[in-house]
């Protein structure tokens, strides 16, 4: 997982879009309760976002 | 040095084995695992390749994905920030999908590798990531024939790209510019895929045969309110009409209203509307490939093009780009579509990462696209023994009469030679076979044999040395890429009743000496054989010639209506005695139905969901 955030944090970095880092903690986090509420993953077929 | 190129997670999951910048192996997963399109990790394709590359997993140097996930995250990010609150639908059903899976996607094919080749091995040190639309770039550019080539990839979207221009020059390949998603040529295509009623990133292919029973009555309401499209080609989508940013269908009610009534039924009837809707939409893409092409070819003085990604497969559209002669050669990546971009990962990888040199060839480099499984003749017969099939092992040559005489008889041929072919077209090594000249033969295949619908039109495969005499075509076209009119000595004139004939009702007029073959509009999708690159498939038309004066035959995919093309001897097999093909020839093996054991025969009609 380290090193997963290490990448994530690099990548933020080296695109410039640091900005996007709070985002993402938020986005986790309404993501993760939603995971919760869910119980299982069924990923939707529109390729185009998923 | 040995490169895995892999494509997965999305659809059309591929994987490619390159060695020393040399096509050694590829395969898609669907061909495998028999469930078409499948996006799974393509454990059993990377097996394939591995297999006919004879290496074992430890002497893989580099494996490389074909597109980013983390850049395709930060455009998921973007996008619904721009359009919040109005996604939080779409946002609830994607988002746990990328932060317990798509987002991990390193570590998953880091660990998906272990589990399918070699526990021992750090596979996370050995994966690199190419972007998507390189990856398409590469496939066209690296595998063309050509040392310098402008090369435009078009698509739904890639990362952030759904547009892309570049320029090969040896083993360069630098980009020129992009369009950005949500602005894109695919998903404006995908979107009336979805409105017609066909399934979207399948049904793509249904919509551009649909397109010659229609007239393109609808255009000027597209240009008016869906897309502006430049002077240079490039274009802008009006997203007021459109529901992938945010939603979960591609279409919306304004749409709707547009079009003045809802999407067509998944199944339902087809009307006049759908065909108008679908020529309107070709002559639209058209349009913005032939501005993109013209554009292109002014700004970089470049005399060839290459092409690669899913809108690279509307034939129709090239054939109008080739005979347009802004470019003097094109060429296009047979595997245009995704599972091309294992292909194209592995050669940026090589090229372009790793900083080898191409060889230069005069020739492409895809070997006429059959990169997958073959099978001996020892092992046919031993793998058809084993199912209990009844077959006649022949001389080739005693094989390639007995296949002759049962075209002209009007049988269809299940046609299982050699190695299997990259790429969404069966070219000649997975093909049904019918004689072209017959006027029955377009619907008895579609109906009894395809189980698809009536509307379909079948491609001609055609000896190279002949084509110009039957078609306005005189180049190659080995991939099926490439639409081209029936010569006009060899049309049959409609009748004034038949030319006021509306929609499908055309289909069962005699149009030409070919007519199974030949479109509504007198078009065809032109496959030219080679005798170097499939000489048994090449010899077996020869033939058919020789006996009929005709150098043309159906060639349509070994599968039925929402089966993957098959693979193996077994498949063939399957299909064989689940369909109305009435001979099959697999390698040497020749067999017919009257005389295999009936209760081998399986209920093929509902095996597979519709596509």
């Amino acid at each position: 997982m380290n090193e997963f955030i290490r990448e994530l944090w690099d990548f933020l970095r080296v695109r410039k879009k640091l900005w996007l880092a709070p985002l993402l903690v938020l986005m986790v986090a309404i993501g993760g309760l939603l995971i919760l509420a869910q119980g299982s993953v069924i990923a939707p077929f529109i390729y185009t976002l998923f | 040095m040995n490169i895995l190129g892999l494509s997965a997670y999305y659809h059309d999951s591929a994987a490619c084995l390159l060695r020393d910048g040399e096509i050694i192996a590829a395969a898609q997963e669907e061909r495998f695992t028999r469930k078409k399109h499948d996006a799974r990790f393509p454990a059993n394709a990377i097996h394939y390749c591995l297999q006919a590359g004879r290496i074992d997993a430890t002497e893989i140097h580099h494996i490389v994905f074909y597109d980013k996930p983390f850049v395709k995250f930060e455009r998921l990010l973007e996008t619904y920030l721009a359009f919040a609150p109005r996604g939080f639908v779409s946002f609830s059903k994607s988002m746990p999908v990328w932060l317990k899976d798509k987002l991990f996607q390193k570590a998953t094919i880091a660990s998906e590798l272990k589990a399918a080749l070699c526990q021992e091995v750090d596979w996370s040190a050995r994966l690199l990531f190419s972007e998507h639309h390189l990856s398409h770039a590469a496939s066209a550019f690296y595998a063309s024939p050509f040392e310098d080539a402008a090369v435009l990839t078009m698509d739904g979207v890639g990362e952030w790209t759904t547009t892309s221009v570049a320029i090969g020059t040896g083993s360069d390949l630098s980009l020129l510019k992009e369009i950005h998603f949500p602005h894109s040529l695919g998903l404006l295509y995908s979107a009336f895929t979805y409105y017609t009623g066909f399934k979207v990133n399948s049904g793509e292919y249904k919509l551009m045969g649909l397109a010659p029973y229609g007239e393109p009555r609808y255009v000027g309401l597209i240009r008016d309110h869906l897309i502006d499209i430049k002077d240079d080609g490039s274009f802008h989508l009006n997203l007021e009409y459109f529901d992938y940013c945010t939603g979960l269908t591609m279409t919306n009610g304004s749409f709707d209203a547009l079009f003045k009534g809802q999407a067509r039924r998944p199944e339902g009837r087809l009307t006049q509307r759908e065909m108008d809707l679908a020529a309107s939409i070709q002559v639209v893409t058209e349009e913005v490939v032939l501005k993109l092409a013209k554009s292109i070819r002014d700004t970089t003085g470049q005399s060839n093009l290459c092409l690669a990604g899913g809108v690279a497969l509307n034939c129709v559209a090239n054939g109008k780009l080739l005979r347009s002669r802004i470019f003097d050669q094109i060429w296009i990546q047979p595997a245009a579509g995704d599972a091309g971009g294992a292909l194209g990962a592995a050669l940026s990888a090589h090229h372009l990462m790793l900083k080898k040199r191409r060889k230069p060839s005069n020739k492409d480099h895809m070997q006429g696209a059959y990169l997958g499984p073959e099978f001996s003749q020892q092992e046919i017969e031993a793998r058809l023994s084993r199912i209990g099939a009844r077959f006649s092992s022949l001389s080739e040559a005693a094989l390639i009469e007995e296949v002759v005489r049962s075209l002209i008889e009007g049988k269809a041929v299940g046609w299982h030679q050699g190695r299997m072919e990259f790429g969404p077209r069966a070219l000649g090594a997975r093909s049904i076979i019918a004689d072209a000249r017959s006027p029955t033969v377009q619907k008895t295949l579609n109906l009894k044999v395809k189980f698809r619908e009536s509307f379909r039109p079948f491609a001609p495969s055609v000896l190279r040395e002949d084509v110009s005499e039957w078609f306005d075509l005189d180049s190659d076209s080995p991939y099926m890429l490439l639409v081209a009119n029936v010569r006009a000595d060899k049309q049959m004139a409609m009748t004034l009743e038949q030319r006021q004939m509306f929609g499908i009702d055309k289909l069962n007029v005699q149009r030409s000496a070919v007519p199974a073959i030949t479109h509504v509009d007198y078009s065809a999708r032109v496959q030219t054989v080679h005798r170097d690159t499939n000489p048994k498939y090449h010899r077996l038309i020869s033939r058919f010639k020789e006996l009929t004066g005709c150098p043309v035959i159906v060639n349509t995919s070994f599968n039925v209506r929402g089966e993957p093309v098959v693979c193996t001897p077994e498949d063939a097999f399957r299909c064989f005695m689940g369909t109305g093909i009435e001979v099959l020839a697999i390698g040497d093996c020749f067999l017919s139905k009257q005389r295999q054991d009936p209760t081998l025969a399986t209920d093929y009609t509902n095996a597979y969901e519709l596509d």
